[in-house]
């Protein structure tokens, strides 16, 4: 409990959503999941904005929410980050990020020098003297990112941070963030729907799904590993769930999935994860060594690169991918509603519990 | 000269509501003595009429603020039970007849009031007393300056101050350092309607405060006075109050404008 | 055919309602417009009824206001057939103005009186410091007729009057008093009659001296002068000194 910046256990019934979230001191945590899923009321129980019906919040070992105890959010030593920089108007961009240590007490000069720190740290500097409205939205939301740093707060979250910015404005602050997050050692929850940022700020990586969470884990465990269909999305890679089948083979509804192994337990969750690439689609069933041959409806086609990914559909639910030249498909002459076959060898199926 | 796909038609109306103001204005000004406008400004009856006009309306308008923000704020921002009620009674006056307004204050603040029979035992006797015209004035423009705050802070929302309260900042300074700054314009506009108001009150003054020079009798008690044998200085007097009212509505255009140009 | 007939007689009368509100329509009663000070509403008033007994067919109509109002509505260009105001200096306006023909001529007389609401809450027994003891004193502002008397008034008993407000018209000062605002006022007598009981009048020696005199005259704008002669006649005459007397006027 010590060790841990932020220990949240509570449920918002009203929004349906209860959460349990763990994030240790000097971490960075990616909070993933579709919209809707929960992610920005976790943020607002940790940060203080919205108070739990049920269960407690603890930070850097205090409690913060929970029956009886209630620290509001100017006490809780959270800063917040959210898409809109939301920088105030009036103060110059070092006058904002001086804003945190001046409300905790600190003197003017000192707060100044705080904020030009910061503002250097994010590389942000030279834009001190300017007003928000100066500065284009890359910029300000690198100044907000100081201003939330300015203050030393216990636990920085950040909401979706990057959605508002073109590609190469995210790229570029997807960087200070990595300096200022992973690799200065601070504690950050960053919620995101972005793979890259998962990649490069997040130690660990947290699901959630209608408003509870469905996994979590280290992120090379959690993306190559997927345990949910949100994982595997943003993982890119086709996941099976279902129940161990014995012979290290899944059964997933109506189809059994073979991994490379030839043993394995029998019973118990487990789920099958494969790449679009290692698919390849067939009208009939070809001879030779492929053991995995799932019959599926197409749903759709996509460009996915220089590749195209068909989607299809099979008998018993299953949602796949497989990618293929365009010169394939066309030698196919695949549409849409049509029934084929993914086929893929067993060697490319990773099998493991779920 | 383009109507911005209007139909050309609407310049007719738009211009018989351009006269229907423009044109008594103008005929005012071309009534104004301007050979003896000097001597009628300064008399010692416009003179106090008009310091007394200025202070009272300050004094009402600094009441008026100090209650009237507190009051848009959580009527914007808060889900209190009775804000609709709250927000009916608080912009009555809006629609009332200041006759009426000065009526209600009568029966409140009288000798034979509410709180007047109150006020009498502790010695306070508010009617026929600067006092009476300040609190006739607030009553009537307290309703502007809520209308505009209330207005801008439910727009505004408090995501600002949410992202403040992260920082480190308790209500108060939230209060000081971002939610009055950013309502600055709105609290400008609305302060400067809620004075001009102040300085163009009449029936509730006469109904309520009475008519002295020097005491009670503000600018418009003055103009409504001199009508009865002095035209002249009643037109001379009524040029003052155009003007002033013309300088706060520039004074508050220039803002808007201003603002709506930063977007 | 039936609806159209009848669609016509719609149209008829809606005009004939139209008609008799401006007086330039063919109605047939004869319309007399009377221009009269706020005080010389309930005589009048009565008068009036008199009138349209004595002439039938005649409908009288009044326009009560200030004074000064009256004369400059006159000079406006308002329709009217009499003019009879609260003092002879406003009169003298409206010759000067010469919208009033002939030589106005003096019907009534108005004395001041000192009133105090009903219970005399603050004690008051005269005019001077003493009798007033602090009480709120409220009286007419010098510009109109009442406080001019008023100020006459004070001038002739050697008295410095510090009201607490100066009203526009007297019906204002009687109201204030009347509510209990006031804890004196200076209205006219007729005023007094007119509140009964919720006032009482406190005797001041003087103010029988200080009177406004009402004059009436025939307006130069006027549709029947014959008419508006008689109206004069009503009201000079014993019918008219009648009735002001019972209202608390002075006749000349």
């Amino acid at each position: 409990m010590s060790a841990a910046a932020l220990s949240l256990d509570a449920a918002v019934p009203e929004r349906g959503v209860h959460v349990e979230l763990d994030v240790p001191a000097g971490r960075v945590v990616a909070l993933v999941g579709a919209n809707g899923a929960g992610k920005s009321t976790a943020l607002a129980l940790a940060s203080g904005t919205l108070r739990p019906a049920q269960g407690d919040v603890w930070v850097a070992g205090r409690q913060v929410a929970g029956p009886g105890a209630w620290v509001p959010p100017h006490r809780r030593q959270i800063s917040l980050c959210a898409q809109e920089p939301l920088l105030l108007p009036h103060l110059d961009a070092a006058g904002n990020v001086a804003f945190g240590p001046r409300a905790l007490g600190t003197g003017r000069a000192q707060a100044r020098q705080v904020a030009l720190a910061r503002l250097e740290e994010v590389g942000a500097a030279h834009l001190a003297g300017r007003r928000p409205r100066e500065l284009s939205g890359g910029q300000q939301q690198r100044v907000a990112i100081a201003r939330a740093l300015a203050p030393e707060p216990r636990l920085v979250l950040l909401d979706e941070p990057l959605a508002a910015l073109d590609v190469d404005a995210a790229a570029e602050l997807r960087q200070v963030l990595r300096r200022a997050l992973r690799q200065a050692g601070r504690t950050a929850v960053v919620v995101t729907h972005s793979l890259l940022d998962v990649l490069a700020l997040a130690d660990a990586v947290v699901v959630m799904e209608d408003g509870h969470v469905v996994e979590h884990g280290a992120t090379a465990q959690v993306l190559t590993r997927p345990r949910s269909g949100f994982a595997a999305r943003l993982a890119g890679v086709n996941l099976l769930l279902g129940e161990h089948a014995g012979h290290g083979a899944v059964r997933v509804g109506g189809d059994v999935v073979h991994g490379p192994g030839d043993d394995g337990p029998t019973g118990g969750a487990a789920a099958a994860a494969f790449s679009p690439r290692a698919v390849a689609v067939h009208r009939e069933a070809p001879g030779g060594s492929p053991r995995n041959v799932l019959a599926v409806r197409v749903t759709g086609l996509e460009q996915q690169g220089a590749l195209v990914r068909v989607r299809g559909e099979s008998a018993s639910g299953n949602r796949l991918a497989a990618d293929v030249t365009p010169a394939s498909l066309a030698s196919l002459g695949l549409t849409v509603g049509e029934e084929v076959l993914f086929v893929v060898k067993a060697a490319e199926v990773e099998v493991y519990p779920a | 000269m383009t109507t911005a796909g209007l139909p050309r038609w609407v310049l007719v109306p738009a211009l018989a509501g351009v006269l229907l103001i423009g044109v008594p204005v103008a005929g005012t000004l071309l009534r104004v003595p301007w050979a003896e406008l000097p001597a009628l400004l300064t008399s010692a009856a416009s003179l106090d009429a008009l310091w007394l006009s200025l202070r009272t309306s300050a004094a009402a308008t600094l009441l008026v603020v100090v209650l009237g923000v507190p009051l848009a704020l959580l009527l914007a921002w808060t889900d209190l039970p009775g804000a609709r009620v709250v927000r009916t009674v608080v912009l009555l006056p809006l629609v009332l007849p200041p006759v009426v307004s000065g009526l209600a204050l009568l029966t409140t603040f009288g000798r034979r009031g509410l709180l007047g029979r109150q006020l009498e035992v502790l010695g306070i006797d508010i009617a026929f007393t600067t006092t009476a015209v300040v609190l006739a004035q607030a009553f009537v423009a307290l309703p502007f300056l809520v209308l505009s705050v209330e207005g801008a802070a439910r727009t505004a929302g408090r995501r600002h101050e949410v992202v403040a309260a992260t920082l480190g900042a308790g209500p108060t300074t939230v209060l000081r350092r971002v939610t009055l700054p950013l309502l600055a314009p709105a609290l400008a506009s609305g302060t400067a309607l809620a004075f001009a108001r102040c300085l163009g009150e009449f029936g509730a003054t006469l109904t309520f405060a009475g008519s002295l020079q020097g005491v009670t009798r503000t600018l418009p008690l003055e103009i409504y006075l001199q009508r009865e044998t002095d035209p002249d200085a009643a037109i001379a007097l009524s040029l003052l109050l155009i003007v002033l009212a013309a300088a706060l509505v520039i004074a508050t255009q220039g803002r808007g404008r201003r603002r709506a140009g930063a977007r | 055919m039936s609806r159209r007939r009848a669609l016509a007689a719609l149209a008829v009368l809606t005009l004939g309602a139209c008609g008799t509100g401006g007086g330039a329509a063919p109605a047939p009663t004869d319309e007399l417009t009377v221009l009269a000070a706020a005080s010389l509403r309930e005589v009048f008033e009565d008068l009036g009824e008199q009138f349209t007994a004595q002439h039938p067919g005649t409908e009288v109509t009044f326009s009560f206001a200030g004074s000064a109002d009256l004369v400059a509505q006159l000079d406006a260009g308002a329709p009217a057939d009499v003019l009879a105001t609260a003092d002879e200096t406003t009169m003298a306006r409206a010759v000067a103005d010469g919208t009033v023909t002939g030589e106005p001529q003096v019907f009534a007389e108005n004395a001041l009186t000192l009133v105090v609401p009903a219970g005399n809450p603050a004690g008051v027994t005269g005019l001077d410091d003493a009798g007033l003891a602090g009480a709120d004193l409220v009286v007419c502002a010098p510009q109109v007729p009442c406080g001019a008397a008023a100020q006459t008034l004070a001038g002739n008993l050697g008295l410095a009057l510090t009201p607490v407000s100066e009203e526009n018209s007297v019906t204002d000062v009687l109201g204030k008093v009347t509510s209990g605002q006031a804890e004196a006022g200076l209205v006219y007598s007729t005023d007094a009659v007119v509140a009964g009981d919720a006032v009482e009048v406190v005797p001041v020696a003087g103010t029988e001296e200080v009177v406004n005199r009402y004059p009436v005259a025939v307006t130069s704008d006027a549709d029947d002068e014959t008419l508006a002669q008689a109206w004069l006649d009503l009201v000079l005459g014993p019918e008219g000194r009648d009735a002001l007397t019972a209202a608390g006027f002075g006749t000349p």
